[in-house]
This record gives C-alpha cells, sequence and structure tokens, in this order.
C-alpha cells in the first residue's frame, strides 16, 4: 500500500485562530495529507470545518471511519472520537479519554508514528494541558519529524512546553514561520533523511 | 532500521501470535479487529499485569484462563450512556417511529449494547410514541459481564443529570426521572420498561442472524473492526433485517460504497439512518 506523507497538527486552547494561519497558508498544490486534531466540546453544533475551511485553500472535512489517507486534504479530528492512523487510512474509535481529551492528539500522532513511521511530520501549537507531547516523542523516535509552536507565540504556552519537556524537536518556529516551512516543504517529511536513533 | 522501529515490528508479530493464541485456545476471536486501538488496549493489559512484553502476556493467557477472562475486559469497549447523540435520537423519533406503526409486531436489535443504555433509552423513547407494547428490544453484546450488567440495569445515579439533558435534546416528552427508581446511588428502570426487553451474549464476529428485524441499531461498534470483519457484519445485519427495515450506524460511519447504493436508501444522512430497499 502506497500510504501518503502525513502532517499531524496538535492544538487546544487558542487552537482556531493558530490554525487558521497554519491551514491558511498551505497552498492549493501541498501533496501531503493534513490530520488536525484540536481538542472541542461534543454537542455544539460544529462549525470548526467551516470556519477552517473559509481561510484554506484544500479540502477541509472531519475524518470518517476507514478514510484513505490521500495527499492534498485536511482531515479534521471529529469531536467525541480518536482518531487512528492506519496504513492508508484512518479509523476512529470511542477509547477512553486520553489527558481528558478525546480526540487525543497523542492518540493520533502516536498511531500514525507506528503506521507510518518517517512518512510523518508532527505539529504542536497552543495549547493548554500535556497531549501531544508523547506523541511528538514518538514521531520524533521513529524516524519522523517534529515541530513545536515558539511557547512565547503561542496563546497558550502549556502544550508547546510540555512538548519541548518530552523531545528535541527539528524546529521550534513562530506560528508564521510553520505555516512557511511545511507550504516550502511540501509536508516537511523525511527531513532527517531516514533518520538517527537517539 | 533504527532501534524504535525494530522494537514495533517485533510487537506487531507478537501481537498476531496473541490474536492466533487467543483463538485457538479460548475460540475468542478478534484477528478481524482493526490493530491500533487493539494494540493500545493490550499494552494497557500488559502495563496492568506488570508484564514485560505481548509475547509474556501469551503465555499467561495461556496458562491461567482467569488472565483471559481480564484480557477480554480490557477487549471490551464500553463508552455508553442514555441518549447519546440526543440529534440521533430526535431523528429516529420522527423518521423511524412514524414507519413502525404499519407494523403488527416492531423488532429491534441493539447490536453492541454493552451495558444497556442505549437500549433503555429506546424503550424510554418507544413508550412515549406508544409503541412500546408492540416492540421487543434485543440487546447483544460480545462481553458476557457488560450484558449481565445491562440485565441488572442499575445506573449511576450521578449521571441521571447529565441524562436528563440529552433526553430532553432527544425530544423527551416528560422527565427522564418518572422512568427509575432512584434508592442509594444507584438508578433503576422501572419494571413496566424492563418487560420488553432481552439481553443476550452475541459476537457478531462469528455468530450468525438469530431473528428478523424491522430496525438494527450497530453505533460505535463496527469502527473497532477491520475492514473485511465490517463487510461480513454489514452482510450479517442484511440479511437480518426485514425489507424496508431500518439500519442505523455511528454519526462517523459509513456504507461500504456498493451497498450504499444498491441495497439501501438513506432516511438521514447526518444521523447515518439507513433503509432496506426491498
Amino acid at each position: 500500500m502506497n500510504a501518503p506523507r502525513l502532517v499531524v497538527v496538535g492544538a487546544s486552547w487558542g487552537g482556531v485562530d493558530a490554525l487558521q494561519i497554519v491551514l491558511g497558508a498551505l497552498p492549493a498544490t501541498f501533496d501531503a495529507a493534513v490530520l488536525v486534531v484540536l481538542h472541542r466540546a461534543q454537542g455544539v453544533r460544529d462549525v470548526l470545518q467551516h470556519v477552517l475551511q473559509r481561510s484554506c485553500s484544500l479540502p477541509v472535512g472531519d475524518v470518517e471511519d476507514k478514510q484513505p489517507i490521500l495527499p492534498g486534504r485536511v482531515y479534521l479530528a471529529p469531536a467525541g472520537y480518536h482518531v487512528h492512523v492506519e496504513d492508508a487510512h484512518f479509523g476512529l474509535s470511542v477509547d477512553d479519554p486520553v489527558h481528558h481529551a478525546r480526540p487525543s492528539i497523542d492518540v493520533a500522532m502516536s498511531t500514525a508514528a507506528e503506521a507510518l513511521g518517517p512518512k510523518v511530520t508532527g505539529v504542536v501549537l497552543t495549547g493548554a494541558g500535556r497531549d501531544g507531547a508523547e506523541g511528538l516523542a514518538l514521531i520524533k523516535r521513529l524516524g519522523g519529524c517534529a515541530i513545536v509552536q515558539e511557547p512565547s507565540d503561542a496563546a497558550r504556552a502549556d502544550l508547546p512546553r510540555a512538548a519541548l519537556d518530552a523531545v528535541q524537536p527539528d524546529r521550534v518556529l513562530a506560528l508564521e514561520e510553520i505555516a512557511t516551512w511545511l507550504a516550502e516543504r511540501g509536508g516537511g517529511a523525511e527531513v532527517n533523511g531516514g533518520a538517527s536513533p537517539d | 532500521m533504527n532501534p524504535a522501529a525494530h522494537e514495533l515490528d517485533v510487537e506487531g508479530l507478537e501481537l498476531e501470535l496473541l490474536l492466533e493464541a487467543m483463538f485457538r485456545r479460548y475460540g475468542a476471536d478478534f484477528r478481524g479487529y482493526a490493530r491500533s486501538s487493539l494494540r493500545r488496549r493490550i499494552r494497557n493489559m500488559v502495563r496492568d499485569e506488570r508484564l514485560g512484553s505481548i509475547s509474556a502476556l501469551q503465555e499467561k493467557i495461556l496458562r491461567e484462563p482467569e488472565a483471559m477472562v481480564r484480557l477480554l475486559d480490557h477487549l471490551s469497549v464500553c463508552v455508553t450512556s442514555m441518549f447519546r447523540d440526543p440529534s440521533f435520537f430526535l431523528a429516529f423519533r420522527q423518521k423511524v417511529v412514524p414507519h413502525l406503526f404499519s407494523a403488527p409486531f416492531v423488532r429491534i436489535w441493539c447490536a453492541g449494547a454493552a451495558t444497556g443504555e442505549e437500549v433503555y433509552s429506546l424503550a424510554i423513547l418507544l413508550s412515549e410514541e406508544g409503541l412500546f407494547e408492540r416492540c421487543r428490544l434485543y440487546g447483544t453484546d460480545i462481553n458476557a459481564h457488560l450484558i449481565e450488567k445491562a440485565r441488572r440495569g442499575v445506573f449511576d445515579a450521578a449521571l441521571m443529570g447529565e441524562y436528563e439533558a440529552n433526553y430532553r435534546a432527544a425530544g423527551g416528552k416528560g422527565s427522564l426521572s418518572d422512568y427509575f427508581r432512584v434508592a442509594y446511588d444507584g438508578a433503576t428502570p422501572r419494571h413496566g420498561l424492563k418487560r420488553n426487553i432481552l439481553f443476550a451474549q452475541h459476537n457478531l464476529a462469528i455468530d450468525g442472524s438469530f431473528n428478523e428485524f424491522n430496525v438494527i441499531l450497530c453505533r460505535n461498534v463496527m469502527i473497532y473492526f477491520g475492514a473485511e470483519l465490517q463487510n461480513r457484519v454489514h452482510e450479517l445485519f442484511f440479511q437480518s433485517l426485514r425489507r424496508k427495515g431500518f439500519l442505523c450506524l455511528g454519526r462517523r460511519e459509513s456504507l461500504p460504497r456498493a451497498l450504499a447504493k444498491t441495497r439501501y436508501e438513506t432516511v438521514d444522512a447526518e444521523e447515518r439512518i439507513y433503509r432496506r430497499r426491498s
């Protein structure tokens, strides 16, 4: 199976604004898939897709169970579900929340790393709590690329700080720089050219 | 290969061997399940049992049947609440219930009923619509412990406030507390509500059809299955549904494309309610 490169972006508090900037900078020719995991409340009428679609030139939609991962698309983790990456498609679960979150950034990033290894880039943006730190570390261990938003640039610095405690990332960047970096690299995966174990 | 990737490779093999051992020793067939969630749950078990690897867990379950029972409990999915996804129950009330009045007798199957919350929610909805007397509700689950809990039907009284809000959003016509007796910290359905409900153990992965139904609900159960097993279960549901019967899936589950066109029509795309054509 020909699995595509995948960028997993995690955020919580302040995430909607940050995501508009990052996704807004991706060109229509972007050739990796993007999975967005944003902590969000269940039950409220779901407008996230519409909000993000307005600023993004790639098609944006909620993940469906067993949906194939296609390049040039932005997938949102649906409220109330964990997203699991399995080879070349997404799966969903209603397993217990991780760090009080479902969807959890750790679940998405860990399963992405385990399924796709060096083809994964993890990006941890603004937020409260520490969800995502462990997943980002695993992405790095399995040969992928780790990006963390500069804590001083984040609306809430907890999430990026926790990530920085857990892993030595490839880049620590401000939001606009993350957007440019991803856009230039078309997904940015395999930055290490096969990865060095550390 | 980097050491972490190597370790992951070995673990993947251990997982396949464990699934094979579970099947050959106990007939518990999880081989068709999606691997990612399964792997996380099995890792939790390895950690809880203070074991070093999935291979060590395999040795343990082969020699100690009690450990196998604990493993099955780890693998049981149990996230449920009364009137979970209220908008689904509202759509069910408005778009499915009116079609059920013409049938002299209505059979409803909740597959993957866990501890029974969804079954009791349906029972409440159907009695408010004046249909419950003519209905028989079958709640099934792979896990015998959960089915036993569903039969007892004792729910955490502390959660009733949340359930009450769901119930109202689902178009509830009275008060949810009318349907329960609260004693100490448990809420039990009043006697009448249990009358037309039957709970039984059933394994979607290996068991066959056991009746013909007007409605089948299977929400957030098949997400744990791989594509092949999903197809098997869809075949089972199709054969178990009466003509013009309804199939209800979870919010982010779809029918396989081939079935969606030929076998079913869509009743509510957002709430994933489908109807068998003929």
